[in-house]
């Protein structure tokens, strides 16, 4: 049930294999080394009481000694005394954000011409990526440049993103990415993947592409022992073992969609806003809508396109009212297409288990809850944790 | 549109009922725009920016305020007559206003408290929004209104297209503009899933809950966030304040604070 990896229309997901693992002790060299190169590297901070993707310059602003505790609706940072940069489970970021930007202008009209809008393309390097967060990549570049219409914006955005995946040690109590087969070891997908490990403290460098190996090659480092290579193994294997959430997505492609009268969904329909944090937070959910802008002269009409979700009463409108007018109805649209028409339309699911969903629900609606109930019943209505 | 195609600039009036006057300033705020504004239309009758009132009729009315006095319902039609678009602008305006918090106490027992000679004083039972008065084109949410807004609003009305102002949460803004959300992250009660977007998530940009001052979104579950809000520990009559703000009497928000209320 895992996401198939092999992305065949992007030239750096051949795995090096010949490529050596290496060691090194700082990331600071790295940083500095993708700089040269001409990424803007973004990476995990502390920011506004939360893990933040952002900009960074030195290995100084990573997230040293911080920690997050992860449950449906809520998200708290914690101290660690353990030294460990990288002991966070998923970001409320994702790579979307770069991938898919929230708003971008499509063409211009000046008068009666009609003016290309060059796609915006920044060579950025995002580290500390999950092995959810490049099978979100897999699944949007399924969307994106799969089928007859490839996005070619989309194309050129994701070329020139630099991967870095940091596998998991740590994964969050929302997390599922065991269920979906996706996590938590990064396997494929990654320019370079790291493990980060104690005692003493050094990163594990597995690379994963050619222009990985030269950026390794630019930084110091060790090969990496036996040791080294058993005691990442180890951290994986501990991680797998430390999932919050489990689902049953067992034949889901049947279940699911034939649950259309389900009571459930009018149960989740009193609990869920309709706000589209669940969709906004999402790494594969890809939604948007165009909108069409004139300026005051009325010479400048500007179309651009920008982040919808099918949580919204405009996002079904035909002819003036919404086809999916109820919570129930939007809800069910949601959860259905994510875990198994996403199947018929993409191959895959649409679900790489990252929890952001659950976590960043403001009512705390979990959709591995909402699954079981619907296969296996419940006693009683769930409520706010 | 007929004004442009006549070659005639189409003449704009700016009109003010009970309000504050922040809607209208957001108007003098469009600093860079206002003289393209000018360009495009006749500034015929604005109060706040000439002393000179040109006479109707006028192609566009911006309304800021609510009705609340027996003379400013009268206004309100005459305003009507001589306009061809009527739009309204803020919380006053589209839903009563702050000042429609008198509808749910006496405002007889209000003007004897604070006025000395009540006497004098006449004014209407309740704040009524525009809409309650005469038909409206086009309301414009927000206490005040966003800039941006506006002028979509005004180059939607020039264009004589529909203006791109969405109805749903302030979380899709939100989560756009990159922001952490307050109320997961940090425990802040946020009125952002049943409020209107528009503002650009501007309050939980700088770490604040929203208000809800852009009033009810298109559709709300008031009963499920008041649900998450008693748990992070507002209690029931902090809830009917929430609710109880520049759109009070916006039916969701009047529910939501009257749910709030039998619990208590
Ligand atoms: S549905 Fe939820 S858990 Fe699955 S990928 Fe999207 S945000 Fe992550
Ligand atoms: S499931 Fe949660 S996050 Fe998604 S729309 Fe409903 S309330 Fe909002
Ligand atoms: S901070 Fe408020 S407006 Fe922003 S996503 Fe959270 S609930 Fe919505
Ligand atoms: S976030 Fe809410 S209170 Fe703040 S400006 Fe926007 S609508 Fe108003």
């Amino acid at each position: 049930m895992g996401i198939k990896r092999d992305i065949s229309h992007t030239v750096w997901s051949v795995r090096g294999n010949a490529v050596m693992d290496v060691v090194t002790r700082s990331l600071e060299p790295l940083i500095a080394a993708l700089r040269a190169a001409g990424y803007t590297v973004v990476g995990p901070t502390v920011k506004d009481r939360a893990i933040r993707l952002t900009e960074i310059s030195s290995a100084a602003e990573l997230p040293d000694g911080t920690g997050d505790v992860q449950e449906p609706g809520n998200y708290r940072l914690t101290e660690r005394d353990d030294g460990m940069v990288f002991g966070y489970a998923a970001s409320p970021d994702s790579a979307k954000r770069f991938t898919q930007p929230p708003r971008q202008t499509l063409i211009r009209s000046r008068g009666q011409v009609i003016e290309e809008v060059e796609p915006e393309a920044p060579r950025i390097a995002l580290l500390g990526l999950r092995a959810c967060d490049l099978a979100a990549i897999a699944v949007q570049d399924r969307v994106f440049l799969g089928g007859r219409h490839p996005d070619p914006a989309y194309r050129r955005r994701r070329e020139a993103l630099f991967l870095i995946a940091v596998n998991c040690a740590v994964p969050g109590g929302t997390c599922f990415c065991v269920s979906m087969g996706t996590g938590p070891k990064a396997t494929a997908g990654f320019d370079l993947a790291l493990t980060e490990l104690a005692a003493p403290h050094r990163f594990l460098i597995e690379t994963g592409s050619e222009r990985g190996a030269r950026i390794v090659a630019a930084i110091p480092h060790q090969a990496a022992t036996g040791d080294d290579v058993a005691a990442a193994d180890e951290v994986s294997r501990t991680a797998a073992g430390r999932m919050g959430r489990t689902v049953d997505t067992e034949g889901v492609q049947e279940w699911l969609p034939a649950a259309h009268d389900h009571p459930r969904w009018d149960d989740v329909a009193s609990r869920c806003l309709a706000c589209t944090n669940c969709t906004m937070a999402c790494p594969t959910c890809f939604c948007s809508t165009v909108e069409d802008v004139t300026d005051l002269s009325g010479d400048v009409a500007e179309r651009s396109e920008r982040w919808d979700s099918c949580f919204t009463l405009d996002f079904s409108e035909v002819g003036g009212s919404p086809v999916r007018g109820s919570q129930r109805g939007r809800y069910r649209q949601w959860l259905t297409h994510k875990f198994a028409t996403w199947y018929d339309q993409f191959g895959t699911s649409g679900c790489v288990g990252c929890g952001r969903c659950i976590t960043w629900c403001p009512t705390g609606i979990d959709v591995t809850e909402e699954l079981s109930a619907i296969r296996y019943g419940t006693e009683g209505p769930s409520c706010i944790r | 549109m007929d004004a442009r195609q006549t070659g005639r600039r189409p003449r704009l009036a700016v009109w003010k009922f009970a309000s504050c006057d922040g809607c209208q300033l957001t108007l003098l705020d469009c600093e860079d725009e206002l003289l393209s504004i000018a360009a495009e239309m006749e500034i015929a009758y604005f109060l706040e920016a000439s002393s000179a009132p040109g006479p109707g009729p006028y192609d566009l009315s911006l309304v800021e305020g609510s009705i609340t006095t027996p003379e400013d319902a009268e206004r309100i039609r005459h305003v009507r007559r001589v306009s061809r678009r009527l739009v309204t602008i803020g919380a006053c305006a589209t839903a009563g206003g702050i000042q429609a918090l008198r509808d749910f106490a006496d405002v007889r027992e209000f003007t004897s408290v604070v006025y000395a000679r009540p006497e004098y004083i006449a004014t209407l039972e309740r704040s009524t929004p525009i809409s309650a008065n005469v038909p409206v084109d086009f309301e414009l949410r927000g206490c005040p209104i966003d800039k941006r807004q506006l002028l979509e609003v005004i180059t939607a009305f020039l264009a004589d297209r529909r203006p791109v102002v969405p109805g749903h949460s302030v979380c899709v803004e939100c989560k756009a503009r990159g922001n952490v959300c307050v109320l997961v992250a940090h425990g802040t009660p946020c009125l952002g899933p049943v409020t209107q977007a528009g503002c650009g998530a501007l309050c939980p940009a700088y770490n604040r809950g929203c208000y809800g001052c852009f009033g009810p979104a298109e559709t709300t579950n008031s009963g499920a966030l008041n649900a998450k809000l008693r748990a992070l520990g507002m209690s029931d009559p902090d809830l009917v304040r929430v609710y109880r703000t520049f759109n009070a009497t916006e039916e969701p928000f009047r529910r939501a604070s009257e749910e709030a209320e039998g619990d208590a």
